[in-house]
């Protein structure tokens, strides 16, 4: 009986060392990115889509069919100049409303952060040719003649022409390439980061990401869709011109914890 | 001492009896399990297949749905099967344009092919999406009245007299008794064993063949923005099922006789869209579109090069619907012809596995 008890002390003890342990590890928190969506200031979701309702800088009105658009290698830096790099990234649906919520299985350590970072798009490192299943699955990837890789967004509608008739646009994001000689492809990075700035992180946290969709169109490219509308993946100079414009697209919104 | 003694007695017994019916049970009715024989160059570039957790693949399983597949029973006078419309020989498709049912009535869809459609990931089947589940879709067709035009009672009732069937469903279920659920159950094992993966493309990315200077311009035709600029929907060698498996309106029509995925939906936003098929087996799958309305491949191909009709729904990923489609040239036709066509696999629709045998 003795010897039993003394078995059941051990094991007590065992798991309440466990448990001290267990307690330790909650130092490191949640993160989740929640993606949200607006045309200067108004709230943008998939049931504004399929209708012309927007008017862009240019004095075009449109609609919009789909958006979707990649994100990667969100970063934390801390105020010791450490930094933790999540290398991940996450396709956001906003037309069949998948991945508007994004929390990597990744914990970060509570702290102290100078700056929170996103990557649009991939980085050269990451945009490798049939890499990703899940990817390859959504169709995602850009042809061999352009490069490969994957696209970065995918923003399709319609807008109203000089003859008032609708008329399909496709701006899509790649990084940038000169196909003028196909045996001789010339390259321009279009992938940016998204600098959110510092942040004491002390729990779990969420942050928001917004997205204003008519910076596409706005600054510092007027874009006209009547000339930029279609084709645009080989097009170098509107490859460019959305690299541009996606400066001023994202902010940050709210933030949680 | 003697309480442990019959304590021990006593626990050796009931272990010894729980293991004994452990294997009993085993030994009778646990079906063999059956994994799909995916396609190396699927493995490495898509996600794995969708497998429901209440129905695995099982040895027994696929035997019993491949029965039924091509069993008459299931319709109301016994005269047609699923095979009847869905024949291995054209990639499990119907030549005709339209199917006609057991009392001589026409549908209003071409046939879709079956293959591949474990990888269906959004699970919505049938041109108009209509059905959610590979299993659900398989209760449809049987009570259609313009179909096989039965009754899930008298189909069980039939299959449960017969000598061969409820064997086949104790082994593949564990159960005698016959119903709809394990009818559909059975025939989506066999229909997710339908794999095509073996066409010349196919054996191109696999370094074992060469493409003709053609297919290789055809590639080129498919995948160029510029000219057919077919990949945004019908995907690109770097996935193997030619289909994003989504719905779209490809300018077939100005005025919708049919509304396609509006009339699932109620969204007049989705009227005249329509499940884009896979561009495998295309030269055992004719006719070609929901309606079956093109004959030939250089009939679908005319279509999107000068052949679009302008509609409220139109996808944005049409070009050039103004002047008709995107314009191409007679010898980009056909060069994307002979591409297309180095998608289909023979070696699909000559499976043994796959035949009524």
């Amino acid at each position: 009986m003795i010897k039993i008890i003394k078995i059941l002390y051990i094991v007590g003890f065992i798991l309440l060392i466990s448990c001290s342990n267990s307690n330790d590890v909650s130092e490191d928190v949640n993160f989740t990115f929640n993606f949200t969506h607006n045309w200067d200031g108004a709230t943008v979701t998939s049931s504004d889509f399929n209708t012309i309702k927007f008017t862009n800088a240019n004095g075009e009105e449109l609609s919009i069919e789909k958006l979707r658009y990649l994100i990667s290698k969100i970063t934390f830096q801390n105020s010791n100049g450490n930094i933790i790099v999540i290398d991940d990234y996450n396709l956001v649906d906003v037309t069949n409303n998948t991945d508007l919520s994004y929390s990597p299985s990744i914990q970060i350590p509570k702290g102290s952060y100078n700056n929170v970072s996103f990557t649009f798009g991939f980085d050269n490192e990451d945009n490798i040719d049939g890499e990703y299943a899940d990817l390859n699955t959504a169709i995602w990837n850009v042809p061999a003649m352009l490069g490969g890789g994957y696209h970065f967004m995918q923003l399709e509608g319609k807008f109203i022409d000089d003859t008032d008739a609708e008329v399909g646009y496709q701006y899509h994001a790649i990084k940038a390439v000169n196909n003028s000689d196909p045996n001789n492809l010339e390259f321009q990075d279009t992938f940016f980061t998204v600098d959110l700035g510092g942040i004491v992180i002390d729990k779990d946290i969420s942050f928001e990401i917004k997205m204003n969709i008519a910076e596409w169109f706005k600054n510092p490219i007027q874009w006209n869709l009547k000339e930029f509308h279609s084709m645009l993946m080989p097009n170098f100079g509107a490859q460019i011109m959305m690299y541009q414009n996606g400066q001023n697209v994202f902010s940050l919104g709210s933030v949680t914890q | 001492m003697r309480n442990w003694v019959e304590l021990y007695i006593i626990l050796s017994l009931f272990i010894c009896m729980s293991c004994s019916n452990e294997n009993v049970e085993d030994y009778i009715n646990t079906p063999t399990p059956a994994p799909l024989e995916i396609p190396q160059f699927f493995q490495e570039n898509i996600l794995p297949p969708l497998i429901p957790a209440n129905n695995p693949q099982t040895v027994e399983g696929i035997a019993l749905g491949k029965k039924l597949f091509f069993d008459p029973v299931l319709s109301a006078n016994n005269t047609q099967a699923c095979a009847d419309c869905h024949s291995p020989q054209h990639s499990f498709s119907d030549p005709d344009k339209f199917s006609d049912g057991i009392d001589g009535l026409l549908g209003n869809r071409n046939s879709m092919p079956l293959f591949n459609l474990a990888w269906n990931f959004d699970e919505r089947f049938f041109w108009d999406g209509r059905v959610f589940s590979l299993e659900h879709q398989a209760f449809e067709p049987v009570t259609n009245p313009i179909e096989m035009h039965n009754t899930w009672q008298k189909v069980v009732s039939d299959l449960q007299k017969t000598a061969e069937y409820p064997p086949m469903f104790q082994a593949a279920f564990g159960s005698s008794t016959i119903d709809s659920t394990l009818i559909t159950k059975a025939i989506a094992q066999f229909e997710r064993t339908l794999i095509s993966g073996n066409s010349k493309f196919d054996q191109y990315l696999l370094g074992e063949v060469f493409l003709t200077t053609e297919e290789l311009n055809g590639i080129n035709v498919f995948m160029d923005e510029t000219k057919g600029d077919c990949f945004h929907c019908h995907g690109n060698p770097n996935n193997p099922l030619w289909t994003d498996n989504i719905f779209h309106n490809n300018g077939l029509d100005s005025e919708f006789t049919d509304l396609g995925l509006g009339k699932v939906t109620g969204d007049p936003a989705d009227n005249g869209k329509f499940k884009t098929p896979s561009l495998r087996n295309l030269a055992f799958t004719a006719p070609y579109m929901h309606d079956g309305r093109f004959a030939t491949l250089d009939e679908v191909i005319d279509h999107y090069s000068e052949g679009l009709q302008n509609s409220a729904t139109i996808d944005p990923l049409m070009k050039k619907v103004d002047q008709g489609g995107v314009q191409l040239s007679p010898q980009d036709k056909a060069d994307l012809k002979a591409f297309l066509l180095s998608l289909s696999d023979p070696s699909f629709i000559d499976n043994p596995d796959f035949q009524n045998q």
